[in-house]
């Protein structure tokens, strides 16, 4: 049982992170901790979240612009958002349903670990639409970087260091976000029975047409077992229905289809984006690759004959989640070797603690970026307070 | 004038000889400019009203010669500026006396193009628009587009995080590069990010991009390319009132469009650009917005049926929508050259403040309230949907008093920018330009934690030294 600290403010946070400092106590930071089963396990004594740090401090809809403490439920922030026909453009993930956490994911969590979901192709990652934080530091130092405006490059940007940073810098007391309208209409072009690398090359095609794809996935299992290829489009709908037109046009030589609309499509791409597909069987680890989409297929060929291995694809071909069984190295020399000389990387999303505590779960860089990985981390954290070795073993 | 150098390093100018000699050994005949004359075209860059004499100019052909560059100068203890095109509007790529430019202007191919995955591989001194037209037969582009396009390198857009009219939908440079080939103080080379949409670790690529030369020097990079629109088109929307047209502008993003561009012009900057492009910019209204849109003809049709509607409930006077590919070249033409078409009418300085758009007509009026309370002149044009303004103060450079007062009022625009909740720099920069106001934005903590991040790269301060941070108060850890 380790202590828990939830400040209500920044200055009681900075409070909070000085006094650990001083006690030079290694902290688990967090928001509603629904990612603590990301990354390695870390050697902690206490745990500060920023669950009590809540509520909207900003939203301009016509700025496109919204702030609020990290400790703001998403949900929260989301209905805000909806309420005025807009939203978080990067579509982030919701991981309850793989790491089958409970509570409400915060808004400082998401930018914490760059979370983005199938929108990510057109509109950018989280790290795209953050435009604005505030942290404590390491020194236990109030930071602000970035802003409230989206165009903005005064100074080195920390706003994308913060971004991903699975709270190892800093601990980020207050987000901003650049957002968008919601589309009047979506519609889902499906393609049934493709093999892999036809499918990739169908989403590669929609994505290089003119017809701004904003979601492009394969399920090598489909819904019934069928392979299934999902493309979505979103904008006014006369623009729709003309796009989604052209489209099938265009994807002629890779098989009819049909379209599919409403409540079922964006049940499936909220499934898309949290990988629910692969949450069960449960005692499966799960692993997440990005990779150029021209060469994942060939990657997971390469996978074949290690075992039972279920994987589907998202970002037209360039996201790929791999579930396999959580034995030994839980395959990561397995996955590592077949995305060798490809330019891809793997991250261990689920896995018991035992095994993300004895393979790298984060990709390894090369020792000139581990110096400069080192080096941000002392910048920020010199005492290694925050998240100790959840990134990178003895970071 | 108000902004200082550094004082050279006399130990350095008294070794020039023997640096420039250990440095001829690096490179072929052609890669090192020595000669007084020939170093003067790299003696400033865009941001005119300052220049110094660099002790040589290293013009290096690949990654290799660039990194034995870098790494006899960090062993000679030399200072080193990166240089793309010299197109810096903030004085990013001004030398130093006791200082080595390194440019890559010399490595400017195309690597490779990639139509699959909808990547390119380029040297980072290709010029902006040499993307775009290496892909341009394939219905392809490059995204963010500097009216300086034409010129500029992706180096220097990577540098700056360079923007353009477009951003407000495609982003900034940081949002469509994926990786980048980098020459690190000692000459090692990192390559970060790579093909992929996100890459491992730290989002070091995105500290790299508007770094301004202070991190390394970028010699290689990755960017997307995007399927351009089926077409695209510009239409004119001429108000009585800013507040008109900032009100129209809030108006049409609330109802969930947003155009590829909206761009604002004041009455002297529709002047001076429709006597430059005669693009049939209004001259009969005190704010122009060119406000474009991309698709199909239908759909074009149907959405700028809906923003004409709302310009219309905003008291729009002028309506004048493109009818051919030339009239919208024009349309553009007059846009993209608002800083040439002032430079033949006076002369300027173009700041760069974003603001929340929201105070978009209390902004203009203030700002024309400081340059009349100087005496002078300011035309205004910015991107409106991103409140990033560009305010031209004209003054004349042959009058030191007037040179003076210009920059003065350039800072307290930028102070204002500050003030209502914005920033110094939306896309051009601080350069030294904003150097010295950059404690206006930032708290003391702030800056010393980009300082100390920055010194994980370039603890001795010999990367573009000069520049971004205040020269009272550095620190490295």
């Amino acid at each position: 049982m380790t202590a828990v600290s939830e400040p209500t403010s920044e200055s009681e946070l900075a409070e909070a992170v000085a006094e650990a400092r001083a006690a030079r106590m290694p902290l688990a930071v967090q928001g509603r901790g629904t990612k603590s089963g990301i990354g390695r396990p870390a050697q902690t004594a206490a745990t500060l979240s920023t669950v009590r740090m809540s509520g909207i401090t900003l939203y301009e809809p016509a700025e496109l612009v919204i702030g609020a403490k990290a400790g703001t439920p998403v949900a929260e922030i989301e209905a805000a958002l909806a309420a005025r026909g807009q939203m978080l453009p990067f579509e982030p993930i919701d991981y309850r349903p793989l790491l089958g956490s409970e509570g409400g994911p915060t808004v400082g969590g998401i930018a914490a670990g760059n979370l983005s979901g199938p929108r990510r192709i057109s509109a950018g990652a989280c790290r795209d639409s953050l435009i604005g934080v505030r942290f404590v530091n390491g020194r236990g130092e109030i930071v602000k970087n970035g802003g409230r405006v989206m165009k903005n490059v005064t100074g080195l940007d920390l706003v994308k260091l913060m971004a991903g940073s699975w709270g190892t810098l800093g601990v980020m007391s207050e987000v901003i976000f650049k957002v968008l309208p919601v589309a009047e209409t979506t519609a889902t072009l499906v393609l049934h029975g493709l093999d892999d690398a036809r499918a990739i090359e169908a989403l590669s095609t929609a994505l290089g047409s003119p017809f701004e794809v904003t979601g492009a996935a394969h399920l090598p299992l489909g819904i019934d077992r069928v392979p299934t290829t999902l493309v979505r489009i979103e904008g006014f709908a006369p623009s729709v229905a003309y796009r989604s037109g052209r489209l099938r046009a265009l994807l002629k030589p890779f098989g009819t289809g049909d379209v599919l609309e409403g409540a079922p499509a964006a049940d499936l791409w909220r499934r898309v984006r949290d990988a629910s597909f692969l949450a069960e069987p449960r005692d499966r680890a799960v692993w997440r690759v990005s990779v150029a989409p021209s060469k994942a297929a060939a990657a997971l060929a390469r996978l074949r004959g290690e075992g039972e291995i279920r994987h589907f694809y998202d970002w037209g071909g360039g996201l790929v989640w791999i579930a396999l069984p959580a034995a030994g190295d839980a395959g990561a020399a397995a996955i590592r070797g077949a995305l060798a000389g490809t330019g891809g990387h793997a991250t261990l999303v689920r896995a018991p603690a035992e095994i993300r505590a004895a393979v790298d779960v984060f990709e390894p860089q090369s020792p000139a970026l581990m110096t400069i990985t080192e080096g941000v981390k002392a910048s920020l954290d010199p005492d290694r307070l925050f998240n100790p070795g959840r990134l990178y073993a003895g970071l | 004038m108000g902004i200082a150098f550094p004082t050279p390093d006399a130990d350095i100018l008294a070794r020039r000889e023997a640096i420039v000699a250990g440095l001829a050994r690096l490179l072929p005949p052609g890669g090192l400019v020595t000669s007084e004359d020939e170093r003067r075209a790299f003696e400033t860059d865009a941001f005119t009203a300052y220049r110094r004499m660099p002790l040589a100019v290293a013009l290096p052909s690949s990654t290799e010669e660039a990194a034995a560059v870098m790494r006899f100068c960090h062993e000679n203890s030399v200072k080193v500026v990166p240089r793309g095109a010299g197109t810096s509007l903030a004085g990013g790529a001004i030398p130093q006396e006791d200082a080595v430019v390194i440019g890559v202007s010399k490595m400017n191919r195309v690597l490779d193009v990639n139509f699959k995955d909808r990547t390119m591989r380029v040297e980072a001194g290709i010029t902006n628009l040499a993307i775009s037209n290496a892909v341009m037969h394939e219905g392809f582009f490059y995204a963010p587009d500097p009216s300086s396009q034409l010129a500029c390198t992706i180096a220097g857009n990577i540098g700056m995080n360079s923007g353009g009219a477009h951003c407000l939908k495609y982003g900034v440079t940081t949002n469509n590069i994926l990786g980048v080939k980098m020459v690190l103080v000692d000459g090692t080379v990192v390559e970060i990010g790579g093909d992929a949409l996100d890459a491992p670790g730290y989002d070091l690529l995105g500290l790299v991009v508007g770094s301004e030369g202070q991190l390394g020097i970028v010699t290689e990079a990755t960017v997307r390319i995007l399927r351009a629109a089926e077409g695209a088109r510009p239409v004119l929307f001429g108000f009585e009132t800013s507040e008109q047209a900032g009100a129209a502008v809030a108006a049409i993003i609330g109802a969930g469009i947003i155009p590829v561009a909206m761009e604002f012009m004041d009455k002297p900057a529709i002047e001076i650009c429709e006597a430059f492009a005669h693009a049939g910019y209004p001259l009969d209204v005190e704010a122009l917005l060119i406000i474009e849109v991309e698709g199909s003809d239908e759909e074009m049709d149907f959405t700028l049926a809906r923003i004409v509607e709302i310009a219309r409930k905003h008291g729009v006077k002028t309506v004048k929508e493109s009818k051919s590919a030339m009239e919208t070249a024009a349309i553009w033409k007059g846009r993209k050259s608002a800083f040439g078409a002032t430079g033949r009418v006076a002369d300027y300085i173009c700041m760069d403040g974003t603001i929340p758009t929201g105070r978009l007509p209390e902004v203009l009026r203030r700002i024309d309230e400081i340059v009349k309370g100087y005496g002078l002149r300011v035309a205004n044009v910015f991107h409106a949907g991103d409140g990033n303004l560009h305010p031209l103060v004209l003054y004349d450079v042959n009058d030191p008093e007037e040179a003076h007062k210009a920059e003065e009022a350039g800072n307290d625009i930028l102070r204002l920018c500050v003030e209502v909740g914005g920033c110094l720099t939306g896309e051009h920069g601080v350069g030294i330009e904003k150097r010295d106001l950059m404690n206006v934005q930032f708290d003391p903590v702030d800056l010393d934690q980009q300082m100390r991040v920055r010194g994980v790269f370039d603890r001795g301060w010999l990367l573009n030294p000069a520049k971004v941070f205040p020269l009272d108060r550095r620190i490295t850890a």
